[in-house]
């Protein structure tokens, strides 16, 4: 998909440009656009630095695991299906919270390692199941607390206020992850599921079951 | 409320800068030698954006220049701002699920003609921030574990990108419009 975008932006591009008579202009704007490629990218170093050299120091200081804990009862009744003490569920929240601050080197690997832990819940391996739509939906929406790459770009352009863009930034992405959540659950109710495991729990549709409310927290963080 | 938001805005970072070190020292972790190590991938993640980005800003001022990008945005710029949204954001609707390089090179261009303090550049910036590359999330977290049929999840993360969309629209209008 990504190619044919590519490749039909500068087809188009020429043949446009030929019929306006702006072949100059086109040429001049590879050239142009290549160069604040660069430029823009070189920009980004300083913050990116900063920032990551920040999120290390959260990392090892065990943000990911306080917020885990933290997030553990609500995360619990977004995967009713998974059960509280299940691998896959540690890692789910370590991804949530990683994702949360604004780890996505570390969010990445914990995603991934919990849908190999929710493929062995799967008793139909090609096809996707209801926890692992959830949990691709909340990655795609990924909620962010701060938007570092914009900040830095908008202070290369010389932006007077750089960061006013996190707050609309945070409502929105906490509308967009709500309207994730909403419609994944609207799709998952209307495609039922074949119960494919014996480890499933029953879900505790209503009233919140002893097991999602009670469960201490195991660890999570998961690896 | 609207001044509560824009508190937000200026006292996440530095509150932020100065939370981390200083949980991280009561948990005794040798702060500045944990900083330096994570830093240096921020440079290799800065480089590495190097070959998108040119890629990407390439294609996409060769667009704006031929005058497609302004056929494109013409066909539904008068609906569009019916609705309060500037038709130059359209693109990135376009692209923001399917391209992340794409729509930051789309945004940057945006910022780069329109100031980054325009309108339309803040919606621009709030849009490609708030949510993250939908179908590349789901390639690499289905593709990991050899999912072929991913049923509804590729329509909850669309359909999730659009509310976003609107939302940022929405929120800029609120933060930024009025005043």
């Amino acid at each position: 998909m990504v190619n044919w975008i590519w490749m039909g932006m500068i087809v188009f591009s020429v043949i446009f440009g030929a019929a306006n008579g702006k072949m100059e202009k086109v040429a001049e704007a590879a050239f142009g656009g290549a160069q604040t490629g660069v430029t823009v990218c070189l920009g980004l170093i300083s913050i990116l630095v900063f920032w990551m050299g920040l999120m290390r120091i959260a990392e090892d200081a065990g943000l990911v695991q306080k917020l885990s804990r933290l997030l553990a009862p609500i995360v619990r009744r977004l995967f009713p299906d998974v059960p509280s003490d299940h691998p896959a569920m540690g890692y789910i929240l370590s991804n949530m919270s990683a994702n949360l601050l604004g780890l996505g080197n570390a969010a990445t690997p914990m995603g991934i390692k919990a849908m190999q832990e929710l493929q062995k819940l799967n008793a139909t391996p090609t096809v996707a199941t209801p926890a692992m739509c959830t949990l691709l939906a909340l990655n795609t929406a990924s909620i962010t607390l701060v938007p570092t790459t914009m900040i830095a770009i908008r202070m290369n352009f010389g932006s007077v206020h750089p960061a006013d863009i996190v707050a609309p930034t945070l409502l929105a992405t906490l509308i967009s992850t709500g309207a994730a959540i909403l419609i994944d659950r609207w799709y998952r109710k209307r495609n039922k599921y074949p119960p494919t495991s014996t480890k499933m729990i029953p879900h505790p549709s209503g009233a919140v079951s002893p097991t999602t409310q009670m469960k201490p927290s195991a660890p999570p963080g998961g690896g | 409320m609207i001044s509560l938001i824009q508190i937000i805005s200026t006292w996440t970072i530095p509150v932020l800068i100065a939370f981390i070190p200083l949980y991280a020292s009561f948990r005794k972790i040798p702060v500045y030698e944990s900083f330096i190590d994570g830093a240096k991938d921020g440079f290799q993640t800065a480089i590495g954006i190097i070959p998108h980005l040119v890629g990407m800003m390439t294609a996409i001022s060769m667009f704006r220049a031929s005058g497609a990008m302004d056929a494109l945005i013409g066909l539904v710029r008068p609906l569009m701002e019916s609705f309060g949204i500037p038709g130059d954001v359209l693109p990135l609707a376009l692209l923001r699920p399917i391209t992340g390089a794409g729509s930051l090179a789309f945004v940057t261009d945006l910022i780069k003609e329109q100031g980054p303090d325009s309108f339309v550049a803040r919606i621009a910036s709030t849009i490609q921030g708030s949510t993250d590359t939908t179908l590349y999330v789901l390639t690499v977290y289905f593709g990991a574990v050899g999912i072929r049929n991913s049923r509804y999840a590729l329509k909850v993360g669309l359909l999730s990108d659009l509310v976003g969309f609107f939302a940022a629209v929405a929120a800029c209008w609120l933060l930024f419009g009025l005043v």
